[in-house]
């Protein structure tokens, strides 16, 4: 075998198409196309094998935008989709990209499978917590009491939260970022990329049409310091401007926000996103109820388990290996046979 | 014992040009295994035979009701058949519910051979008997055999040291034995089969081989039986033969188009009931590379295939009726990206979940026109076990050679059925490879090499189709509206139009690419011609049959491709004077043929769960003749 080939070297523009970026002026999905764009020259890997898949909704045009392989498909199936391409060619990078409604809404089931398979694709997904593409109703993830137009007295059904979700289905790499920090997104979307397995990465985004400042509270400049955990693999976990908050796991409460000085710095919940057991990843995802309060952003998990496509080789492989390649004659006499002459 | 006649050595067998048996007992009782095993049996004599299983759709049902009960009817003789038969010749029944709810197929004046000690009271009640019909004189008119064959299988495996629940499960076996017994069937292939199965639980290997003689040697010892019967082997174009399902063609045809169009083969598939043989059968192909996905449900069936399909597999997803109301807006994009992809549809009783293991045909609107928008796709329907598995390849090479998704229609019928097939030499299967884009095939204004993905090949319409990983070629494609030639999203009207009417006309043009209707039977001057579509070919062919034996002239087509239909098809519709269609639905080919070529077809129906028989087409075709007479 030769010495594997490096692509050649390219920039942003070589990972652009030549397609009219449509979104609202101001819409998040700008910042976070720009952050994918500049990573891909990153990467190491060329355009050609690279596929973006994708359902239905605002996040859902941002295949049209990369100038890689790509499918715009319908509402919430990307994940299924994405499932057998990646199973049928391993060779690709094979991404999702999607928004809550599309994941978390009438894609749910695919999402979690996908998460649970562990099949090799780096699922992004867009939480601006409302339905824009269908101009402003509220989204599985709009906060209890959410005034929409589908919902004039306030939503009633409880939000998900998607880092829990993606966690309780077991997914091997979960992460958290927001459009308001392009080199944390690159990082984030990086390590996602890196992981073998299927990687969940939500991604805090602004619609400034439909549900504008929904999470300013969090990635405003001047509020981050004290509203977003950051977690650093190795790290105690704090936050604040002087880093005086941070995380610690009792037996009685769970994980939850202290103020340093009061427990000691030794005190604190060393992040560790290793753990096989996803719990207290779980128990991170809920330290906050929703926007209003401090979160954690980050990689809340990144464990090495089996994946599913290279698994599905391996079968392959060893069968050919014990009985040799299939013989389509031999198939159709593998029966009871007779002759007749 | 001196009250009977001795016998003057063994009577030779009478002859018989066919006979119906069909073995009915409990769905615990074994008897689709039974079935299976004596038509293996016939098949490697080389009887011709076609099979017709009946089970219910639980599992277990309550045992002993006629809610529970499970058949199998196989049809053997010594020439060519095309149906599991009208009426059985012979009932084997295992206990009352059986034989309460067998007794009014019986041909009259048909044998019955029942386990008697099924028969007493609390099985009669389960049964709904207020008395028992093997002592009311109910059965009169019919040859009854009462076989006590619970009680001598488990004195014949006595000596195994089985537990006696266990052992009282190989009653079939005895059954099986009896039934060999009398139609001269080979032992041998039973056996062995035996031995293979269960060779890992020598218990259980032992006492079905101990049953399965006892009843044999019943037959031969118990001087209860007037005589025993031959069906000879049918005469057959010379080859190899192996007896097959609808379901296990589709799969080796699956296979067979994997190669012959130099594709990867992929399955996305829910398990479905009657179409989840196919997944189970292809899940062991490993070794052709076969990569199966048993999907979280039938959206992400056929999903997971537009996926691979866009990956260069030769993809398929498998379902019966209500997956493929969940796929159909799948289907829809697999229409607008103009991929390659076969969906298989086993076509069951519906609506809604309707009869899981009963057979039906009423999809074939739904394959027509079930999606939103003009959504044209191609439709093949296989007519028999084998033809299913050259109904794959066919389904295939329009899918690849046209970048189209292509609906293959089957049914509970042919799934479950099984018949006698001269194996194909596989060096005589077609090349359908079609390569893809490697290079660009459009050039800009400003001079520059693009790939457009909808650029077409002017015969065909099909699209040029780059596969990921392809340098140079990068596009993207999607389910909004494709400007033509480049792929790009496009809302303008002139261009929707255009390609609304470039997918339906690509579509269309495939009957260009199939063959001609053949007609059959009475060619010139037949006064009846009989349309048929999907597994009512059997049936067809054999009333066919019996009315040319009556004088009538009479005519067949039937049709492979129903959409788009061959170029004759008008023509020969307005040839004969009548034309019957018979189906298993309210007549939704007959509504097509009609609106397509105003032409008077009577539709004939029967949404019965059961496939038509022979003589009731004869009876309607004779009652279309005369009462237009």
């Amino acid at each position: 075998m030769s010495a594997v080939e490096l692509p050649p070297p390219t920039t942003r523009k070589d990972w652009s198409s030549d397609q009219e970026v449509r979104w609202c002026p101001g819409c998040g999905d700008y910042s976070i196309l720009a952050a994918v764009q500049l990573l891909m020259p990153e990467l190491g890997i060329r355009r050609e094998d690279t596929v973006f898949v994708s359902g239905i909704g605002c996040a859902a045009r941002f295949p049209y935008y990369m100038n890689t392989y790509g499918m715009h498909s319908i509402h919430g199936r990307a994940p299924a989709i994405a499932t057998g391409l990646a199973m049928a060619r391993p060779d690709l990078h094979v991404f999702v990209v999607t928004g809550d409604g599309d994941a978390l809404s009438i894609g749910g089931n695919h999402l979690i499978h996908a998460l649970r398979r562990n099949v090799n694709i780096t699922i992004l997904m867009f939480n601006n917590q409302i339905y824009g593409l269908t101009k402003g109703q509220y989204s599985p993830t709009s906060e209890l009491g959410k005034v929409t137009k589908s919902t004039p007295f306030g939503s009633l059904d409880h939000p998900f939260n998607p880092i829990s979700v993606a966690l309780g289905a077991e997914a091997s790499f979960v992460a958290r970022t927001h459009d308001m920090d392009r080199a944390h997104m690159m990082e984030t979307i990086r390590r996602a990329h890196e992981h073998r397995g299927a990687a969940f990465v939500e991604v805090y985004q602004n619609c400034n049409v439909f549900n504008d400042g929904a999470f300013e509270s969090l990635t405003g400049k001047a509020v981050r310091a004290d509203m977003l955990i950051p977690l650093r693999h190795g790290e105690p976990i704090r936050f604040g401007t002087d880093g005086d908050k941070g995380v610690v796991l009792d037996a009685q409460h769970g994980a939850r926000i202290v103020d340093v000085a009061e427990v000691g710095e030794d005190a604190l919940l060393v992040h560790d996103e290793t753990r096989t057991d996803p719990g207290v990843a779980f128990m991170l995802s809920r330290l906050s109820r929703g926007p209003s309060e401090p979160t954690p952003i980050g990689v809340f998990r990144a464990v090495e388990r089996l994946e599913y496509g290279s698994e599905v080789g391996r079968q392959i492989e060893e069968e050919r290996e014990a009985k040799g390649p299939g013989d389509l004659a031999a198939l159709l006499r593998s029966g009871a046979t007779w002759e007749v002459t | 014992m001196s009250d009977t006649v001795e016998r003057l050595g063994a009577p030779s067998p009478e002859r018989l040009d066919r006979v119906i048996i069909r073995f009915a007992g409990d769905s615990g009782d074994g008897m689709q295994l039974t079935g299976d095993r004596f038509t293996s049996a016939s098949a490697v004599f080389g009887n011709d035979l076609a099979t017709l299983p009946e089970f219910p759709a639980e599992i277990r049902a309550p045992a002993g009701t006629l809610a529970g009960v499970s058949a199998f009817q196989v049809h053997i003789s010594d020439h060519e058949i095309t149906t599991p038969g009208d009426a059985p010749d012979v009932l084997v029944a295992m206990n009352p519910a059986a034989l309460r709810n067998e007794l009014p197929r019986l041909a009259p004046g048909g044998t019955i051979i029942v386990n008697v000690d099924a028969f007493e009271e609390r099985n009669l009640a389960k049964a709904g008997y207020a008395t028992d019909p093997l002592r009311d004189g109910s059965l009169e008119g019919h040859t009854v055999y009462e076989v006590p064959m619970t009680s001598l299988t488990l004195g014949a495996v006595e000596h195994l040291g089985v537990k006696p629940r266990d052992a009282e499960r190989s009653k079939n076996f005895f059954a099986l034995g009896l039934v060999c017994w009398m139609y001269t069937r080979p032992v041998e292939p039973t056996l062995e089969w035996i031995e293979q199965r269960f060779a890992n639980r020598p218990q259980v290997r032992d006492a079905n081989v101990a049953a399965f003689k006892a009843g044999h040697a019943f037959g031969e010892t118990a001087e209860l039986f007037d005589s025993r019967y031959e069906v000879v082997p049918a005469a057959q174009p010379p080859g190899t033969y192996t007896n097959i399902t609808g379901n296990t063609a589709l799969a080796w045809g699956l296979v067979a188009a994997s190669q012959c169009a130099k594709l990867p083969l992929f399955l996305g598939s829910y398990p479905i009931t009657p179409a989840s043989d196919i997944l189970h059968e292809l899940s062991k192909q490993k070794r052709f590379g076969v990569r199966t996905l048993q999907a979280e449900d039938e959206i992400a069936g056929i999903g997971s295939a537009i996926g691979a399909a866009y990956g260069g597999h030769l993809a398929v997803t498998t379902t019966s009726g209500p997956g493929m109301a969940l796929k159909a807006e799948a289907m829809g994009l697999a229409v607008s990206l103009e991929l390659p992809l076969i969906i298989i549809d086993i076509q069951r009783g519906g609506p809604s979940t309707g009869l899981p293991t009963k057979t039906e045909a009423a999809d074939l609107l739904m394959a027509c026109y079930g999606r939103h928008g003009e959504s044209p796709m191609p439709i093949v329907a296989a007519s028999s076990p084998s033809d299913c598995f050259f109904t794959a390849i066919e389904a295939a090479r329009i899918a690849v050679k046209y970048r189209t998704p292509v609906i293959l229609l089957s049914d509970g019928y042919l799934a479950n059925g099984s018949e006698p097939w001269r194996l194909p030499d596989v060096e005589d299967l077609p090349d359908i490879s079609v390569p893809f884009a490697t290079a660009p095939n459009h050039v800009l204004p400003d001079g520059t090499d693009a790939f457009w993905p909808y650029q077409r090949d002017p015969d065909t319409l099909a699209r040029d189709m780059a596969l990921p990983g392809t340098p140079g070629l990068m596009h993207r494609i999607g389910g909004l509206e494709k400007a033509d030639g480049s792929g790009n999203v496009s809302y303008d009207a002139e261009n929707h139009e255009r390609m609304v009417h470039l997918r339906a006309a690509k579509v269309a043009g495939i009957a260009d690419d199939i063959p001609d209707v053949e007609v059959e039977g009475d060619v010139d001057g037949a006064e009846l011609l009989l349309v048929g579509w999907g597994s009512t070919w059997g049936a067809i062919d054999g009333a066919m049959g019996r009315l040319r034996a009556r004088g009538r002239r009479v005519a067949k087509i039937h049709l492979r491709h129903l959409n788009p239909f061959p170029r004759n098809l008008g023509d020969v519709l307005r040839r004969y004077p009548h034309v019957m269609c018979p189906e298993m639905n309210l007549g939704q080919l007959s509504r097509l043929l009609r609106a397509e070529y105003l032409v008077d077809v009577r539709s004939v129906t029967k949404v019965r769960g059961v496939p038509f028989t022979a003589g009731e087409l004869e009876a309607a075709a004779l009652d279309v003749l005369g009462g237009l007479r």
